[in-house]
């Protein structure tokens, strides 16, 4: 029984979360509460939902113990969660199923997806095809630029990609033109959120697809070293991978909770994503309230990371929770260090790390650093890095 | 009385119907939202809508998107758009003024001195997008306190229970929103809005405004028939966005002085 027990029934944690959202949503949103009250405990849909997990995600994803990478630095043990193995490549298909199973049993034969960097509209493209859903994603034009062979996967697995022009044409803008959508076709669409942002239930409900995470560490961390981690590190943009390896942890305060967020070209310099790190102030976006990034004025600024998927100028508001409560701490890793641990993961321990792990992965490094060889960490490696080789590349001064 | 109420009360006294027209504060360019806003009064409106810019307009369609960038692009904040009421107020003391947005920009001026600085330069009614009622208890609070009339938007999915709940926070007038979508959207169903109007009458005698769907002549009376107030948004910005400096004020005049006689 844990005790940690949030959010409030109106979706609060603390002063976070909430439903702010127009009154043309309410009802929809209403309707998704009861549905997935009804359905998060149902033995039959949980069946099904470990059923995909396993056959066709491929979990549980191990966890590996990253010797040489320890040994080199010669500080603590650095173990690595592995949901890089997963099918599409990243967590995100853990809360994509969730969502879709959801969508199945609502009778909605609609899904439709905002995107960054593009690997939770693959991961929503993936599912829809597998359950026969109409999917259309939105992702800022942008980053339908950056991320061209996102796209194409996209289009191979039968979605429609709708680049968004509006405002900065990045992750936000796609937010906001997916609201529009779900707000006018709400009788037959489900909207699947990729993070544990948005209005209430959103945040609760991908925490809880994506628990599977902590729930399987916690098991095989015992197996493999016989005790809990001494801290676990995962990477913060909305925070969905974060949640879903921190939060069966909660309760047990022994475990250090380490969210890296990305500091872009330095705090100092404003270009960054980070509101928990440079405590950004507090307000209302896409239907929740969190910090945010913002100007005098409350307007939205741009965010600025090497990694797509962590360039949002919010956090979900469990994290905002987390942080006041002093339960898990926040730091930032600048697009340099990220880089670096990039490259050093991939020389010493044969894996190519997504761009937006590898600054849980630098700061892991610093941390082991510090510490002693009998000391353990687990690094939430959230997805691999093939989608970031033309990033990584360009950086290099190279094109692919 | 309230300047909202007052002005209803005499639109009711001559059985006529409020044309409450919105533009964007800022829209095409800070220097003319005050002239616009007499010339809106002069041609026949009853209230203005004025909305204050925000970077991520969710609940809006293309049209006011775009008039929301335009602002943007000369910076204007909530704070730019208060001083614009206090200078409107200057000449006109006897139209209400109801500020419409969104939540950050008022999250970080804070809710207590927004209200306060709202109710010094004269603005009657607010109503925040994103504020649900069960999101604005405090906000809510505040607004009374200080005599500013909380306005909410009620739509076609809003069932009889939330209704009551909403209009038992609300004052000034409600706002139906005629359509499922972001504003700007197509195809009004009257004989809907009519019936959903209804519904809204038999829980409560506040004043019911429908906007979401007002685009001309004919939907304007179509409309004005079943409500109390008619609010013309997306089309009012279209006609701003197709003028130039030269005709915005006459434009924006003709199609006011078009709608009134529509209603009336």
């Amino acid at each position: 029984m844990q005790l940690y027990d949030m959010p409030d029934a109106r979706g609060h944690f603390g002063p976070y979360g909430g439903i702010f959202v127009a009154e043309t949503l309410i009802e929809a949103l209403e309707e998704l509460r009861v549905m997935y009250e009804r359905y998060r405990h149902d033995p039959e849909f949980l069946a099904e939902f470990a059923y995909d997990l396993k056959h066709f995600v491929g979990r549980p994803s191990p966890i590996y113990y990253a010797q040489r990478l320890s040994e080199k630095i010669g500080g603590a043990k650095i173990y690595l969660k592995r949901e890089d193995l997963n099918h599409t490549g990243a967590h995100k298909v853990n809360n994509t199923i969730g969502q879709a199973l959801l969508a199945k049993r609502m009778g909605k034969p609609r899904v439709i997806a905002e995107t960054g960097a593009g690997q939770h509209g693959v991961a929503t493209a993936t599912i829809a095809a597998r359950l026969g859903l109409e999917c259309v994603v939105y992702m800022g034009s942008e980053d339908v630029k950056r991320q061209a062979p996102n796209v194409y996967r996209m289009k191979l697995l039968g979605a429609t990609v709708i680049p968004v022009e509006s405002g900065s044409k990045t992750l936000k803008d796609a937010l906001n033109e997916a609201m529009r959508d779900w707000v006018t076709n709400i009788s037959n669409t489900f909207y699947i959120i990729g993070t544990v942002a948005g209005p209430h239930p959103y945040p609760m409900m991908v925490r809880d697809f994506q628990a599977v995470i902590g729930i399987e560490a916690k098991e095989q961390m015992l197996e493999l070293t016989g005790r809990q981690p001494d801290a676990i590190i995962a990477c913060v943009g909305g925070g969905s991978n974060a949640m879903g390896i921190f939060y069966p942890y909660i309760d047990l305060t022994d475990v250090r909770l380490i969210g890296v967020e990305a500091a872009g070209h330095g705090i100092e310099t404003g270009k960054h994503a980070a509101p928990l790190t440079a405590n950004s102030p507090v307000g209302v976006l896409h239907g929740n309230r969190t910090y945010l990034m913002q100007d005098a004025n409350g307007q939205i600024i741009e965010t600025h990371s090497v990694s797509a998927g962590l360039d949002y100028p919010g956090v979900g508001p469990e994290h905002a929770w987390l942080k006041d409560i002093k339960r898990a701490e926040y730091v930032a890793i600048t697009d340099d260090e990220a880089m670096s641990a990039f490259h050093t993961l991939c020389r010493t321990e044969g894996i190519i790390p997504a761009l937006e792990s590898s600054h849980a992965l630098a700061h892991a490094m610093k941390l082991a650093a510090t510490m002693s060889p009998d000391k353990t960490l687990l690094v939430n490696l959230s997805g691999r890095g093939d989608k970031d080789i033309n990033t990584v590349a360009g950086l290099s001064g190279m094109t692919l | 009385m309230s300047r909202i109420q007052a002005t209803f009360a005499a639109l009711k006294s001559h059985h006529k119907k409020a044309l409450i027209p919105y533009i964007t504060a800022g829209d095409p360019h800070p220097k003319h939202t005050v002239a616009l806003m007499h010339a809106l009064v002069e041609s026949g409106s009853d209230v203005i809508e004025l909305g204050v810019p925000f970077s991520d307009p969710m609940a809006d369609g293309p049209v006011i998107q775009r008039a929301t960038e335009r602002a943007l692009v000369h910076h204007v904040g909530l704070r730019d758009v208060l001083e614009m009421v206090k200078e409107f107020r200057q000449q006109d003391d006897k139209t209400p003024v109801v500020l419409m947005g969104y939540a950050n920009p008022i999250e970080a001026m804070g809710q207590q001195q927004f209200v306060e600085r709202a109710s010094e330069v004269g603005v009657d009614g607010v109503l925040i997008v994103d504020y649900p009622p069960e999101e604005s208890e405090t906000f809510v609070g505040i607004l009374q306190a200080h005599h500013l009339d909380p306005i909410f938007l009620l739509s076609p999915t809003s069932d009889a229970a939330r209704i009551s709940m909403i209009t038992k926070q609300a004052s000034g007038f409600v706002y139906y929103v005629s359509l499922k979508g972001v504003t700007g959207s197509q195809n009004l169903n009257i004989v809907e809005v009519g019936e959903r109007v209804a519904a809204i009458r038999r829980q409560s005698d506040l004043p019911i405004g429908v906007g979401f769907g007002v685009r001309d002549a004919a939907t304007a009376k179509a409309v004005a028939a079943v409500a109390d107030a008619i609010v013309v948004g997306s089309r009012m910005i279209q006609e701003i966005e197709s003028s130039d400096e030269a005709n915005l004020l006459s434009n924006v005049r003709q199609l006011t002085s078009e709608l009134r006689k529509a209603i009336d």
